[in-house]
């Protein structure tokens, strides 16, 4: 146990104590919040030029009731459409001329829009969208009904399904399939990358003991197990501590400055919410959509994030001991990283199998196949922890972690095997059937 | 006198080959202990079965007379052919790790490490990265980790492979100061001029096997077959009269300028009085020497089987 502990800290502080930690452990959740929004901000400062629009209207009903705004200019004219194209095209200001045929009403093809430039799929159902409500309100008036503007707004109707869970044992609370799933997608998404990212860094490292010949000098006091199971949880220990960083940076997130930036009204919605309030009503009530109360309400929710991170990283860690295990005997039979490819295979098909399931729970989180694969150990922790988030019963989770921690176990016999046969072969690749006899040894 | 580590009919074979085949070897306590033989004999193995790293398919190790344990590993120091540091840890904190690995607390470690690298007069390196330091640099401070927790039992395999001639003769004084301080020393060499330089005991092992155990004087005045050499000034052909009767003439060299010299085989011990009488009568005899074979001479008809 000592030697253990030993090897423990000196992994962990190798890695902890390097510039490289920091910086992606602070900069990398800096970096995806940027990610995220860059379509959104790009959107947002991408300057369009105002479009100017010269509409000859033979039917004079369309023309009067275009509005223009910042994007896009109307400007009506008289005379015909040769005069006007000649005009727009010396004109350097004029994107083009909207042509709208005398029979519109009757005919809504009827229209026309010929531009200098190209132009842009938004601009055009920009325009097509006010045509169409004007030639919608001109046949409405057609059947000739009193305040007709007044009896559309009533009729109006806004739908919002507030789901709740009734399997639960707890109070049902309202929930946001959307949300949750999206919050599914990303866990998932990020075990993935984690797994892959750490399993091979523990690949990587041990394959450099056992070319530096490190290995050949602490042999002699270390068991193999104790090296490699000092090294797995060493790197565990450093990935958990990653993972618990933005586990608080996230809560901080979502309990300090999120609710410092929402409008008060806002606000007071989402505690009503949270405090079991009826969402559809609050939600008219403060002038904002219900989904958007709800995802609010549950992401601010601090208690509830951190229940949900510390269940993710026990099945991080689980997957990651069951991974690592695996990576460290692949990296202790052979001499470069070249070598490790062939016998990587097994070992990364799972992972991408279980990305590529984590894609279905947004579909369903309940299909035998996501269920299925939420409870098999190679690919449990990536599939399950994406369901987290929809809510699923707590037998599944235990159940889940207890097959996936138990898989660990015979995982670390079997590498710590393999582990102890392979630090001392140099030369030749070995192949599959090499690490079976390896096995049996 | 008694042993440190008992081998007992250790075989150990791996699929393809066997590195052991029924090797005993008694290693007394107090020694130098040689162990030789060509690349690929099953010297490494045979250490790694010592050192418990590897477990033996048959036979067992005695340490001081009882069956070795996981724990008695902590009184062996051992230095492997092939070895290496971390190489992005710094010098202090690397030798820090492995000293308390080998059992010992963190204080302990400390004080005796200052102690080696002021003998060594390396202070300066504790902050530095095992990256920066030559080869011979680590290989130092690998032999400080080896030795620091005072073990009784030093294990070096090849220990003077890689060493330049200097640190390679600071290796040799250490090893011999180590023994004097009362441990026990294996080493497995190809350098025989270093055996018979520091080993009083050897083995030697070929093809899996012991073919050779003992100590270095005995072994090698028992090969010397009796042979002596004889330098004289004198008639040669006179000589060769006189003491045709007492032994085997070997070979004769006659030379008008300096000395001749003469080899004889004496089959019996008795006889040498009477030959050196006979020569000593016959010519002007200046120098009489056994022939003691090296333990390079015997290295190579050991293993070519012409012992």
């Amino acid at each position: 146990m000592r030697n253990i502990s030993l090897i423990i800290g000196r992994e962990y502080r190798e890695r902890v104590f390097k510039k490289s930690f920091l910086i992606t452990t602070i900069v990398m959740p800096l970096l995806m919040i940027a990610m995220g929004a860059a379509p959104t901000l790009i959107m947002e400062f991408a300057e369009s030029e105002t479009k100017k629009i010269t509409v000859i209207d033979e039917s004079g009903i369309v023309a009067p009731k275009l509005t223009s705004d910042e994007e896009i200019v109307f400007e009506a004219a008289t005379g015909d459409l040769q005069q006007a194209l000649v005009e727009a095209s010396q004109n350097e200001e004029s994107f083009g001329v909207l042509h709208i045929g005398k029979d519109i009403v009757a005919n809504p093809n009827d229209a026309r829009l010929y531009t200098s430039s190209s132009s842009s799929i938004m601009l055009e159902e920009a325009i097509a969208d006010q045509i169409e409500s004007v030639i919608e309100s001109e046949r409405l008036k057609a059947y000739n009904i009193d305040n007709i503007d007044e009896i559309l707004e009533k009729v109006k109707a806004r739908v919002h399904l507030t789901t709740f869970r009734t399997d639960k044992e707890e109070e049902s609370s309202a929930s946001s399939a959307a949300a949750s799933s999206l919050v599914g997608l990303i866990l998932g998404f990020m075990l993935y990358f984690f797994l892959a990212i750490y399993g091979s860094m523990v690949m990587q490292s041990v394959i450099d003991e056992k070319s530096s010949r490190i290995l050949e000098v602490m042999v002699s006091t270390v068991r193999p197990f104790e090296m490699l199971m000092g090294k797995v949880l060493g790197v565990a220990a450093v990935a958990a501590t990653q993972v618990m960083v933005w586990g608080v940076l996230i809560i901080l997130f979502s309990a300090v400055i999120v609710p410092a930036m929402l409008p008060e009204n806002i606000l007071e919605g989402v505690t009503q919410v949270q405090a079991g309030g009826d969402v559809a009503a609050l939600a008219a009530q403060q002038d904002v959509s219900p989904e958007m109360l709800t995802a609010l309400a549950s992401a601010l929710d601090a208690g509830g994030i951190a229940t949900t991170i510390c269940t993710v990283l026990l099945f991080f860690v689980g997957g990651f001991l069951l991974y690592a295990s695996l990576y460290a005997a692949v990296g202790a039979s052979v001499d470069e990283a070249q070598d490790a490819q062939q016998l990587t295979i097994p070992i990364t098909l799972p992972i991408i199998a279980a990305f590529i399931v984590t894609m279905l729970v947004m579909k369903d989180p309940n299909s035998p196949v996501v269920f299925w694969c939420s409870m098999i150990p190679f690919t449990s922790p990536i599939v399950m922890v994406a369901r987290i988030p929809s809510g699923i019963p707590a037998w599944e989770i235990a159940l889940s972690m207890a097959l996936l921690y138990a898989t660990f176990v015979v995982c670390i016999w079997a590498a710590a095997k393999i582990y102890k046969v392979g630090i001392f072969m140099h030369g030749t690749k070995p192949t599959f059937k090499d690490l079976w006899r390896w096995l049996k040894y | 006198m008694s042993n440190i580590i008992t081998a007992e009919h250790i075989t150990k074979s791996f699929s393809a080959h066997t590195a052991l085949d029924d090797v005993s070897v008694e290693i007394p306590r107090g020694s130098v202990y040689g162990l030789l033989g060509p690349n690929g004999a099953g010297k490494t193995t045979l250490i790694r079965v010592i050192n418990r790293i590897t477990l033996p398919d048959n036979g067992r190790i005695l340490f001081n007379d009882k069956p070795i344990t996981q724990q008695d590993i902590y009184r062996i120091g051992y230095l492997p052919e092939e070895r290496g540091l971390y190489r992005k840890m710094k010098v202090g904190e690397q030798a820090l790790f492995l000293a308390r690995l080998k059992g010992l607390s963190r204080h302990d470690a400390l004080v005796r490490l200052k102690e080696w690298f002021e003998r060594f007069g390396i202070e300066g390196w504790w902050n530095k990265r095992v990256d920066d330091l030559s080869k011979g640099m680590a290989q130092k401070i690998q032999f400080i980790v080896t030795v620091l927790h005072k073990p009784e039992l030093l294990i070096f395999d090849e220990p003077f492979s890689g060493f330049d001639p200097i640190n390679a003769n600071l290796l040799k004084e250490e090893i011999l100061r180590l023994r004097d301080e009362g441990a026990t020393v294996i080493f497995s060499t190809h350098n025989m001029s270093s055996v018979e330089e520091i080993c009083d005991h050897i083995t030697l092992i070929n093809k899996s096997k012991n073919i050779l155990s003992g100590k270095v004087d005995d072994i090698r005045r028992a090969h010397g077959g009796n042979t002596f050499t004889a330098h004289y000034r004198g008639d040669a052909t006179l000589l060769q009269e006189r003491v045709k009767a007492l032994c085997e003439v070997l070979e004769g060299e006659d030379s008008k300028m300096g000395y001749s010299t003469l080899k004889v085989h004496i089959p019996h011990d008795e006889d040498v009085r009477a030959v050196v009488a006979a020569i000593n009568e016959a010519v002007e005899l200046r120098q009489f020497t056994e022939m003691i074979p090296s333990m390079n001479d015997i290295f190579i008809r050991a293993v070519n089987g012409t012992l």
